[in-house]
């Protein structure tokens, strides 16, 4: 095994099959960031497992030289939670999209979640439905005009951090396709947290939704409107690092650097903080409207809390303990038996 | 006045009374004993969906039935000779029932006007007191009184005292069929072990029940059920859902893997995941999931995992889990699924019998998605047929459906348990490590079976990818091509039909092997039709009965079988689901003989209609 793993690069996890997504989609980016990271990680490759949904994204396993299932709309969740239940030596990895997750799989992965299974959720957010050709998903922001909404959607969209965060996710954090060094990171820290992760990938689909997240991406804007938080440092974001967020008992509140407020004062992240964190999931607004805050990227919250698998695993070294390993005949033959001669 | 004591072949008792009344428990301690006596039984519980519906209505009738013979049994009984009415619904639920001629004994105090308002008599009528009932004999008996009399010292308030009235009457059955308590005390001193002042009164009052027969001069009349003949051997009583739980625990230990039970609550499966999570120190894990689809979502992880995955439910579940099924017939992963069936469509009748999912388990996916189903037939049945839907599903890679129903579920037999030395071994093996330097893995080569390998995470060189969507054959990749997809709707149904060749062959079970009736039933009609065919048989009527428990595919000789007789009789509790499987596959003109009523066919039922074919 070690001398396996020490050979193992990027290619070793890429597969036979053509890559069959749009040119130019940023899923591209997203598979590449995964292959470069799986090699670090130490897990021999027999020892990771993809599962996925339905949708564009749910492609991604037949592109992983990994085990693999593709599995159907939204289950991938439930599929992984069956999976490490009897096999929690496995590394499972979920890959799903906005509508696979939070849509059709809207329960499983709330559920998901408040159990702790010990998997790596990757959502791919592209705020549409792509492989349907481009109805709104339920992470497509209000009025948006679409195939199937054409006077612009009504739908008020999830905000998936707060939707995890509210299911008890012990991990989230939010990157994007366009950041790969970014991306890579949380990756290996998803990987590292013991417990359900739930990594939200801001990614492009060119074709149906092109451009949804290109304030966050493109270097004209990408400062003055992302907040890149890591543990132990300033909230800070804007042209050279010249604005911070500073907490007004709970309300967040933009100030500049540059105007004579102090770095100080400033908001410090810690991703043990699950008040701060759920403040820093509401940082949300439309980055059209005035005064809006930052988007956030990063790890918002990471806690240890019991895994799921480890708790059954418990209960049946309990039982065994209590009550001696089962004994087929015994159960069988049951309390009370009779013998006609 | 002294009592006489006469010598019965078999007796069948209905406990009725409101769902909190205990007849449940009742019902099952006097069967323990029975059973533990040597008396041939067959029960069956009849609740009411609602745990505890309003008090003294019709809706909160609960029935438990129970048959117990000297003789053969193998139906809880057409009617009954025994009516225990606790109030006046559950007189009037349960009077059609009872035998002309036979014995009411009712709880005097359930008849009070309240309860007879309740029961909706018409204001006035008291059936124990304006001659109705002439036709039976009734013994009336103030069950709540000398209950709370026998515990007025007792210390415990009225409403916990009124808890114990089922004593009273458990008591009083012992002694009107002159049977030794001896088991119920024991249980009762284990099921209140915490909590000894409750065992003092359950047990006073129990026995005041057996005095209340001995010393008051009202009942002159005893009974006595010897044993029964039966085969030799070592026996226990056992339900169908806790035949089916233990037919998948020695599963699961035969092939040694694990068990992976995936669920969501529903009646009447839920009893199989009850029994289930007892026995964590086989290492079973239950998982109880958010819905139906994760039950059988998180079963089709563990299965991929090289795990023995089962899910249950009911029909309106496995409606919802059509789609995961399709996935498992795709992935060719093994996939045991339990349809604990009753009445529907949509919620239809939770807590009452049907067997009309068959075809649902057979069609009901999109696409072309075969699976094997196979039934059982009678409570202990429930372990050779969940044991065997566990044998095929690994064996040959595929979802297996194991259909039984409420009426088999909750009934009760005695069971000559095997040992697990003697069970049919099931064989696994999964797809070895390969090197680099090996052949490129193809996971979806079959074997003579046609059968893939079952190729699990963690295994060195077999890294692949499977999916809902079609595969090329061999490689397993994605293929849109037209000639692989017919290629494959083929391969994996020639693979469910070549299961035939690994199962029994269809055996009569009673009658001539040619000649002019056959009835050919399936699943839970088994004691009904048995009991009809051994009477119509010792009348001098020629038929036959076989049981088919292997429903997709059939056994290899069935057409052949079914050639064999005039006419072709099909019993069913739905309007004809089997009977269409049948026709299409042997273009036989069988007969339909079909009840919709949430309840099993009598033997009556079935034996009318073979006179009426035969005459």
């Amino acid at each position: 095994m070690e001398t396996q793993q020490a050979t193992l690069s990027a290619k070793d996890f890429v597969t036979d099959q053509d890559v069959r997504w749009c040119p130019g989609c940023g899923d591209y980016s997203i598979l590449k960031q995964v292959q470069t990271v799986l090699p670090d990680l130490g897990i021999p490759r027999e020892n990771i497992v993809f599962v996925s949904g339905i949708g564009c994204s749910s492609r991604f396993p037949y592109y992983m030289e990994t085990f693999g299932m593709h599995s159907i709309h939204g289950r991938a969740a439930a599929v992984a939670s069956g999976l490490k239940a009897t096999r929690p030596e496995l590394s499972v990895w979920i890959v799903s999209g906005d509508g696979d997750s939070m849509s059709i799989g809207g329960n499983h992965l709330i559920h998901l979640l408040r159990r702790n299974f010990d998997v790596n959720l990757l959502i791919f957010n592209n705020e549409i439905y792509g492989l349907t050709k481009g109805q709104y998903s339920p992470a497509s922001p209000e009025g948006k005009i679409t195939k199937s909404s054409p006077m612009g959607s009504i739908d008020h969209p999830f905000n998936p951090a707060a939707l995890a965060l509210g299911a008890d996710a012990t991990f989230f954090a939010r990157s994007m396709d366009r950041d790969p060094i970014h991306l890579r990171e949380i990756l290996k820290r998803s990987n590292a947290h013991k417990g359900s992760s739930v990594v939200e990938i801001y990614q492009n689909c060119n074709v149906f939704n092109d451009g949804a997240f290109e304030v966050f991406t493109e270097k004209g804007t990408k400062k003055m409107e992302t907040l890149f938080v890591e543990t132990g440092k300033p909230l800070l974001f804007g042209e050279g690092q010249s604005k911070g967020i500073k907490l007004d008992g709970f309300t967040p509140r933009v100030v500049d650097l540059t105007s004579g407020e102090s770095a100080n004062d400033l908001w410090i992240h810690d991703e043990k903080d699950r008040v701060k964190a759920q403040i820093l999931s509401r940082f949300f607004d439309d980055p059209k409207k005035e005064n809006h805050l930052p988007r956030p990227f990063g790890i918002f919250y990471q806690e240890e809390r019991f895994c799921y698998e480890d708790a059954l695993n418990a209960q049946i070294n309990d039982a065994i303990k209590a009550k001696g390993k089962g004994d087929l005949d015994a159960l069988l033959r049951g309390k009370n038996t009779w013998t006609i001669n | 006045m002294s009592t006489t004591l006469e010598t019965k072949k078999n007796v069948a008792i209905m406990f009725a009374g409101d769902s909190g009344d205990g007849i449940q428990l009742t019902g099952t301690q006097f069967t323990d004993t029975a059973a533990l006596l040597g008396n041939d039984i067959s029960t069956f519980p009849n609740f009411p969906a609602e745990i505890r519906a309003p008090q003294g209505t019709l809706a909160g009738v609960s029935g438990y039935q129970l048959h117990f013979g000297s003789v053969e049994i193998f139906t809880p009984g057409d009617g009954c000779d025994v009516l225990v009415v606790m109030n006046a619904a559950a007189l009037k639920a349960n009077l059609k029932g009872l035998h002309t001629g036979g014995i009411i004994i009712a709880n005097t105090d359930g008849f009070d006007i309240k309860n007879l308002k309740l029961a909706k008599y018409p204001d006035g009528v008291n059936p124990l007191k304006d001659g109705s009932l002439e036709k039976f004999k009734v013994y009336e008996i103030d069950v709540t009184k000398m209950t709370r009399t026998a515990l007025a010292d007792s210390g415990m308030g009225t409403k916990e005292i009124d808890r114990s009235k089922n004593m009273f009457v458990l008591g009083f059955i012992y002694w009107m069929y002159n049977r030794d308590m001896s088991n119920s005390i024991a249980f009762l001193q284990e099921k209140f072990k915490k909590r000894p002042d409750l065992i003092e009164a359950n047990l006073k009052v129990l026995k005041a029940g057996y005095n209340y027969g001995e010393t008051t001069e009202t009942f002159n009349a005893r009974y006595e059920v010897k044993a029964a003949k039966m085969q030799k051997g070592e026996y226990r009583n056992i339900m169908g859902n806790q035949a089916a739980a233990l037919g998948l625990i020695a599963a699961a230990n035969k092939s040694n893997l694990g068990l992976f039970y995936g669920t969501y609550p529903i009646t009447p499966a839920s009893d199989i995941l009850h029994e289930l999570a007892k026995y964590k120190n086989f290492g079973i894990k239950t998982f109880q999931a958010e819905d139906e689809i994760a039950a059988v979502c998180s079963t089709i992880g563990a299965s991929f995992g090289g795990s023995l995955g089962v899910t249950a439910s009911s029909g309106p579940g496995i409606a919802l889990k059509g789609e995961a099924i399709g996935l498992a017939t795709m992935l060719e992963i093994p996939l045991v699924i339990c349809n604990i069936q009753r009445g529907g469509p949509s919620t239809g009748l939770p807590t009452k019998t049907e067997q009309a999912d068959l075809l649902q388990a057979m069609y009901g996916r999109n696409g072309e998605g075969p699976v094997a189903i196979i039934s059982a037939s009678t409570p202990s049945d429930c372990f050779d047929t969940a044991y065997e839907a566990c044998r095929i599903a690994v064996e040959h890679m595929t979802p297996v459906f194991f259909l039984s129903d409420g009426y088999i579920a909750n009934g009760s037999e005695p069971w000559i348990f095997p040992s697990a030395k003697d069970l049919k071994p099931i064989k696994v093996d999964y797809a070895k490590a390969r090197n680099p330097e090996d052949a490129k893995f193809l996971p979806y080569k079959r074997d003579e079976k046609l059968v893939r390998p079952w190729a699990i995470p963690g295994t060195q060189g077999l890294e692949h990818r499977v999916g809902g969507i079609e595969k090329e054959n061999e490689t397993g990749n994605i293929s849109y091509d037209p000639d692989n997809h017919e290629l494959m709707v083929n391969l994996r149904a020639q693979k469910i039909e070549r299961i035939a060749d690994y199962i029994p062959l269809q055996e009569i079970d009673n009658g001539p092997a040619k000649g002019k009736l056959l009835i050919l039933g399936w699943g839970s009609t088994y004691g009904s039709i048995k009991t009809a065919v051994i009477e119509a048989l010792s009348e001098g009527y020629e038929v036959a009965h076989a049981h088919v428990r292997y429903l997709n595919p059939f056994p290899k000789n069935l057409g052949q079988i079914l050639s064999n007789y005039d006419t072709v009789l099909m019993p069913e509790i739905n309007s004809g689901q089997l009977i269409k499987m049948v026709r299409d596959k042997y273009l036989i003109p069988a007969i339909g003989f079909n009840k919709v009523k949430g309840m099993p066919f009598t033997s009556t039922e079935i034996k009318n209609k073979i006179v009426e074919l035969l005459k």
